[in-house]
C-alpha cells in the first residue's frame, strides 16, 4: 500500500498539461521507480501525483525531418538499450541505459525521469550531457526547448516550468554524426547500484582518422549534477590521436570535477577515478571511431 | 535390493509446491483482516525517553491502538535461540523489554502501533511525538569501553558484557626461546547482515485463553519459551507454529519481535495482529554479525613452525544482549584449535555493548570473524618466512588424532590434507602461485586459500536434544515430524532420505510434516549450529527403528516366525538378509492391522535423543582474484570451497548449501559492511541499494567439492555443512589479492575504500 492523496492520471500531453495548472503540488509520476520509493520510505508520503505513465505517444525513438534523434521522455531504459536507432546514432546511450539498476528497474524506469530527478548519478544523463542534448518541453504555452545544460538547476531540481511536462529529448544531427562514444559506470557491484562515478566521453576523428576533431567527455557523481569536461575536452580537440592526448586529457578532467567526500566514497577516490575512466572511455572511443592507439 | 535414498541426489520434497508458489509462508497464511502493527523506532542512539504524546496519533483514522514503552510489563527477557539453562550462570542477557524508554541504538523501539491498515499505521508513527533526554553514542567498542561514557545497561562497568581469557603451556617461557620470529597483526572484520529474503513477519492472536503467534523463526519451540518468558505467562499459554519461511541464516535464531507481537494482540482482547518488518527495520532493528577486530602476535621458528601465539579479541555486541559472548567465544575455540602450537598459547576475548544493531547469530557464529584474523595472518607469516603458504599451514595445522579435551571432539580423518588436495588441483595452486609472482602491470592476478575450522552442534556449551515422531499410515506410507526445521537448506528432503532407509521404504512413502505446531510438534531446538543432519538424524535413527521393531513383532505373527528374522526393504516385509524375498507389502499389514477386528494397532514411534557429543567439520577454500589496480577493484575469477562434512545425504543439495554459503563469503570479503554516522549513531546504509549485497553479476563460477570421511559419531555419519561454507571465502580471497599485488588488507570487505589507499601507499597508485 502506498500512502498517496491522490493520483491524477493525465489522458494525453495536454490534459497532463492541464492537471499540472490544477494541482501545482503534485508530482509528475513517470516509471515510479523513484517516487514509490521515497514515499515508502515517508519521504514523500501522503503526496499526490499526476500519472503520466500511460502516455504512450512518449514513448519510443524516431528521426524528425533534420535528422534530429527523438527521444520520448517515457521510453524505458530497456526499450532504449535496443532500440536500432539509437544502436544507429547514439550506441553509447543504449549501452548507459543498460547499466541502470537491474531488469526490472530498466523495463519501468524512463529516460525523462533518469533527467527529471536531478540526480548526478542518473546513467544516461551523462551521455546525453555529453552528446548536447536538447530537452524538450510541452507546456500551457506549447512547446519549449532547451540545452541539457540549462536543465540542471542544482542538486535534485531541474528547470521545468509549473505548467510543463518534459515530453522529448533530442539529439541533433551534428552532435551524433560519425561520432563515437563511451561510457563506464564505475560502482561498488556488478548490478542493481548506483554510479559511483559515471564517464561518458565521445569523439569524431578526422578522415584520416590521425586527428581528434572533436571530444566530449562528460561525468556523473564528480559534482552536484551532471557536468562536461571541459578543460579535458580543449586539451583534446585538433590533438593527434595518440596515449599522450588522451593522456593529457584525463589529467586535465581533474581540474574540470568537484566531486565530494562522503560515505559513499572518498573524494580522493572519486578523482582518481575521473582520470582512470576519462583515459579508458577516451580510449574505447577513439579505437570505436576507427583510430589507432 | 531397493534403491537407497541416502547418497542420492533426490528432488527436494518441497521442490514443486516451492516452484509453482504453493507453499504458504507466514505471510500467504495471515488472514487478510488482520490489524497492522508497526513499531516507532527512536530517532536518537543513546538516551531515555521523557515523554511520549501519541494525542494527535490517536485521532487518524484507522488507528485502533497505540502503546508505548511506558504501558509494556516490567519484565526484562533475553533473546538468544539457545536452549533454556537450567543453571542460572549460564544463562543469556535479559536486558530489555517489549519497549525500551532507556534508548540503546539509533531505532530501539519505543513504542508500536495498531491500524487496520499500513498507511493508517504509517502515519499515526509520523504524528506520534517524543521527548528525549540524550546522551552521547558510542559506535566503536573501545570508545565504549573507555571510562566515563555512559552505561547502556546496569551492572556492566565500561560497557563490557563479559571477557574471558584463556592460556594453554607457558607462554612467557615459550616465547623465551632463541631465534624466533614474532609476527604481528590486526585484522578487523565487518558488521553485516543476513539479508535474508523474507522479512522477519509474525502474526498472533487467542484461542482458548492461549496466545497463537505464527512466525518466520528458525526455533519455534524457543521462541515459545521466551515469549512465555516476556509476558510473564506459563509457557504453555503459548503456542508458536512456524510454517515454511524465506531464510533465516542465525538472524531467527533469536526471539526478535514475537514476543511484543503476542502482547500487542493481548492488549487487543487477541485479536489478529499481524507485525512484519521492513527491509530497513531488519536492518538496524533486527540481529547482525559482531563486528570482531583480533590482534594476534605469533612466535615462529624460521622453519615455519609456530612455537606460541597470542590473541585479543574486541567483538562489538551492540545495544543489547542476545548470544553475547557465546561468539567471540567460538572465536577463540577456533583460534585454539585450527593451529597447533608446539608449545603455548593465549587468546583474550572481550565483548562490549555499543550504541548499534544488537549482534546476534549468523551463518558461522564468530568463526568467520575469528577465521579471517588467523588466515590473513597465516599469509602474513608465510610471506615474512618466504615459505609457500600451503606449506605452513600444513605444518601447523590442528593433527590427525587431536582431541580437544573439552569437547572431546576427535580429528578422526586427514580431513584438511584432502581438502587441500583438491583445492589444490583444482584452482592450479602450485603453477599459478610461480605465474602470478612478479606482476607488474595495472591489472594483476592472484590466488590465495584458508582453512575452515567449524563443529556440529552445541554439545557441550548447550544441552543437545531431538525428539521425532513417526506415524505409520495404511498405505504403508509414514509421517514424520520433528522439532527440527526447514529454513530453506533442504533439511526436510534429508530427514525424509534418512526415514526411508531406516525404515526400508521408499523415499516417496515418507511425507515430512513440515511446519511445526508446538503444540503437536515433538520437542527439538530447531536450525542453528549446524547441528541439524546430526542430532536430528540420531533422533530420526532411534525412532525409525523403534516403529520397526513395532511392524516386525506384527509381521512375524503373519509370517509366523520370529521378528528377528524379518525386515523391511522397499515397503516389503522380506526375510533378514534376503532383500528381494518379498513375503507380503508393508501396506497390507498396515491395513489389515489397522482395521484388525482382534487387535487393532496404529502403527506409532517417538523417540528423544540427547546427543554428548559433537564432531568437527573442516575443509579448505581456495580463490583467484583479478585485481585493476587503478581502479581499486577486485575481480573474482574462480573460487572453490573443499568440505569434509562426512557422508553425504543428497549430494547436489549438499553443494547448494555450500553454494549459498559460499556466495554469503564473497559478500564478506569484497563487498558487505554496515556504516554507522559516529555523530548520530544512525545506520547509514540500511537498505539493499547502500548495502552492497553481491548479485550474481559479482559471481563466478562456484566450485563445490567434497571429501567423504563418514563422522563415527553420527548417526548417518554426517557432520556440519550448514555454517562451515561461509567461513573460507573472505580469507582466501583477501591472501589472493596479497599473492597479486603484494598489499596485505587487514580488514574485510576488500572494497576500493579499502583497496585505495592501500595501492596510494604501497606506491602502485601515483
Amino acid at each position: 500500500m502506498f500512502d498517496f492523496e491522490a493520483v491524477y492520471e493525465a489522458k494525453s500531453v495536454a490534459h497532463a498539461v492541464e492537471l499540472r495548472g490544477l494541482h501545482p503540488e503534485a508530482k509528475i509520476l513517470a516509471g515510479g521507480s523513484d517516487i514509490l520509493i521515497e514515499t515508502r520510505a515517508g519521504k514523500l508520503a501522503g503526496c499526490s501525483v499526476i500519472s503520466i505513465f500511460k502516455l504512450d505517444e512518449l514513448r519510443g525513438v524516431s528521426m524528425d525531418g533534420d535528422g534530429t534523434l527523438r527521444i520520448g521522455a517515457l521510453t524505458s531504459f530497456s526499450c532504449l538499450a535496443r532500440d536500432p536507432l539509437i544502436g544507429r546514432c547514439i550506441s553509447v546511450l543504449g549501452e548507459a541505459a543498460g547499466t541502470a539498476g537491474g531488469p526490472q528497474l530498466r523495463n519501468i524506469g524512463t529516460v525523462g525521469g533518469n533527467v527529471c530527478n536531478g540526480v548526478t548519478s542518473a546513467d544516461t544523463a551523462s551521455t546525453l550531457m555529453a552528446w548536447d542534448a536538447v530537452m524538450e518541453y510541452t507546456g500551457a504555452g506549447g512547446v519549449r526547448r532547451a540545452p541539457i545544460r540549462e536543465h540542471y538547476v542544482k542538486a535534485g531540481v531541474v528547470s521545468i516550468a509549473p505548467d510543463e511536462i518534459l515530453t522529448s529529448i533530442l539529439i541533433p544531427q551534428d552532435s551524433y554524426e560519425r561520432c563515437f562514444g563511451c561510457y563506464i559506470k564505475y560502482a561498488m557491484r556488478g548490478a542493481m547500484d548506483i554510479a559511483t562515478l559515471g564517464c561518458s566521453v565521445n569523439v569524431r576523428l578526422s578522415e584520416d582518422l590521425g586527428t581528434v576533431e572533436r571530444m566530449r567527455a562528460a561525468y556523473g557523481v564528480a559534482g552536484p549534477v551532471p557536468m562536461r569536461g571541459l578543460g579535458a575536452e580543449s586539451t583534446a580537440n585538433g590533438q593527434p590521436v595518440s596515449c599522450e592526448t588522451v593522456n593529457s586529457a584525463a589529467a586535465a578532467a581533474l581540474s574540470d570535477v568537484n566531486p565530494r567526500s562522503s560515505w559513499r566514497a572518498s573524494k580522493e577516490l572519486r578523482l582518481q577515478l575521473v582520470e582512470e575512466l576519462t583515459r579508458r572511455a577516451f580510449r574505447e572511443s577513439v579505437i570505436r571511431a576507427g583510430g589507432k592507439l | 535390493m531397493a534403491r537407497k535414498a541416502i547418497g542420492r541426489s533426490v528432488p527436494r520434497v518441497d521442490a514443486y509446491d516451492k516452484v509453482t508458489g504453493r507453499a504458504k509462508y507466514t505471510d500467504d497464511l495471515a488472514d487478510r483482516n488482520a490489524l497492522i502493527a508497526k513499531i516507532l523506532h527512536s530517532t536518537i542512539a543513546n538516551g531515555l525517553v521523557t515523554k511520549i504524546d501519541t494525542g494527535r496519533a490517536e485521532k487518524l483514522p484507522g488507528v485502533v491502538k497505540i502503546l508505548t514503552c511506558f504501558d509494556v510489563p516490567d519484565i526484562e527477557f533475553p533473546t538468544a535461540g539457545h536452549p533454556w539453562s537450567t543453571d542460572p550462570a549460564h544463562r543469556d542477557p535479559t536486558d530489555r523489554k517489549l519497549l525500551n524508554r532507556r534508548v540503546r541504538l539509533y531505532g530501539d523501539d519505543i513504542a508500536a502501533v495498531v491500524a487496520e491498515d499500513e498507511v493508517a499505521a504509517s502515519r499515526a508513527l509520523r504524528a506520534i511525538e517524543v521527548q528525549y533526554e540524550e546522551y552521547p553514542a558510542a559506535t566503536d567498542p573501545e570508545e565504549a569501553m573507555r571510562d566515563g561514557v555512559p552505561l547502556l545497561h546496569e551492572g556492566f562497568p565500561n560497557n563490557i558484557l563479559e571477557r574471558h581469557s584463556v592460556l594453554d603451556g607457558d607462554f612467557d617461557e615459550a616465547t623465551k626461546e632463541e631465534g624466533l620470529i614474532r609476527v604481528e597483526g590486526t585484522y578487523q572484520t565487518p558488521t553485516v547482515q543476513h539479508c535474508h529474503i523474507e522479512l522477519p513477519t509474525s502474526y498472533a492472536y487467542m484461542e482458548g485463553g492461549r496466545v497463537v503467534v505464527v512466525s518466520s523463526t528458525q526455533i519455534p519451540h524457543i521462541v515459545r519459551r521466551i515469549v512465555g518468558q516476556a509476558l510473564g505467562i506459563p509457557w504453555g499459554m503459548v503456542r508458536i507454529i512456524k510454517p515454511y519461511i524465506g531464510g533465516g541464516f542465525g538472524n531467527k535464531q533469536d526471539a526478535l519481535y514475537e514476543p511484543l507481537n503476542a502482547w500487542l494482540s493481548v492488549q487487543l482482547g487477541g485479536r489478529l495482529v499481524k507485525l512484519e518488518l521492513s527491509r530497513e527495520e531488519a536492518f538496524y532493528g533486527t540481529r547482525v554479525r559482531h563486528a570482531v577486530k583480533v590482534h594476534i602476535t605469533s612466535y615462529v621458528r624460521p622453519d615455519g613452525r609456530i612455537v606460541a601465539r597470542d590473541a585479543k579479541f574486541v567483538s562489538n555486541q551492540g545495544a543489547y544482549g542476545s548470544h553475547g559472548h557465546s561468539i567471540v567465544s567460538k572465536c577463540v575455540t577456533a583460534f585454539r584449535q585450527l593451529y597447533n602450537d608446539e608449545r603455548a598459547k593465549r587468546a583474550e576475548a572481550v565483548t562490549v555493548y555499543t550504541n548499534t544493531a544488537t549482534s546476534g547469530a549468523m551463518r558461522g557464529y564468530g568463526t568467520p570473524q575469528s577465521v579471517f584474523g588467523m588466515e590473513c595472518h597465516a599469509d602474513d607469516i608465510a610471506a615474512r618466512l618466504g615459505i609457500d603458504p600451503m606449506e605452513f599451514r600444513r605444518m601447523n595445522m590442528m593433527p590427525v588424532g587431536y582431541t580437544d579435551p573439552f569437547s572431546k571432539n576427535v580429528n578422526w580423518s586427514d580431513s584438511f590434507n584432502q581438502c587441500i588436495e583438491k583445492g589444490r588441483e583444482y584452482i592450479g595452486w602450485d603453477r599459478k602461485r610461480e605465474l602470478y609472482r612478479n606482476q607488474s602491470g595495472p591489472v594483476r592476478r592472484g590466488v590465495g586459500m584458508s582453512l575452515l575450522w567449524y563443529n556440529t552442534a552445541v554439545w557441550p556449551i548447550s544441552m543437545e536434544v531431538s525428539s521425532c515422531r513417526m506415524v505409520l499410515n495404511q498405505d504403508g506410507s509414514v509421517q514424520i515430524q520433528l522439532g527440527e526445521t526447514e529454513i530453506g537448506q533442504g533439511a526436510d528432503t534429508v530427514f525424509a532420505q534418512m526415514t526411508a532407509d531406516t525404515l526400508g521404504v521408499p523415499f516417496e512413502s515418507v511425507h515430512v510434516v513440515s511446519t511445526q505446531d508446538t503444540d503437536i510438534t515433538p520437542f527439538g531446538t530447531g536450525a542453528y549450529g549446524s547441528r541439524q543432519t546430526y542430532v536430528g538424524g540420531m533422533a530420526i535413527k532411534r525412532t525409525a527403528e523403534s516403529l520397526k521393531g513395532k511392524i516386525l513383532r506384527f509381521a512375524s505373527e503373519r509370517a509366523d516366525t520370529g521378528p528377528d528374522a524379518l525386515d523391511i526393504d522397499d515397503g516389503f516385509i522380506v526375510r533378514k538378509g534376503e532383500p528381494g524375498s518379498a513375503l507380503f507389502a508393508l501396506s497390507e499389514l498396515a491395513t489389515d492391522v489397522l482395521y484388525s477386528m482382534e487387535h487393532s494397532m496404529h502403527f506409532t514411534a517417538e523417540e528423544t535423543v540427547q546427543a554428548k557429543s559433537n564432531a568437527y567439520s573442516f575443509g579448505a577454500g581456495f580463490a583467484e582474484v583479478e585485481v585493476d589496480i587503478p581502479l581499486a577493484k577486485v575481480r573474482l575469477v574462480d573460487i572453490v570451497n573443499v568440505h569434509d562434512c562426512g557422508r553425504l545425504i543428497n549430494p547436489q543439495l549438499a553443494a547448494a548449501q555450500v553454494h549459498g554459503g559460499m556466495s554469503m563469503g564473497i559478500g564478506y570479503g569484497l563487498y558487505e559492511k554496515m556504516l554507522y554516522d559516529p555523530g548520530t549513531g544512525k545506520l547509514l546504509n540500511d537498505n539493499l541499494l547502500d548495502y552492497k549485497l553481491s548479485t550474481i553479476m559479482d559471481h563466478p563460477h562456484l566450485e563445490a567439492l567434497f571429501v567423504e570421511n563418514p563422522e563415527p559419531t553420527s548417526a548417518f555419519g554426517t557432520k556440519a555443512l550448514g555454517e562451515p561454507p561461509t567461513v573460507p571465502c573472505a580469507p582466501a580471497i583477501r591472501n589472493a589479492v596479497f599473492h597479486a599485488t603484494g598489499v596485505a588488507a587487514n580488514e574485510n570487505p576488500l572494497t576500493p575504500h579499502v583497496l585505495f589507499p592501500l595501492f596510494k601507499a604501497a606506491g602502485l597508485i601515483g
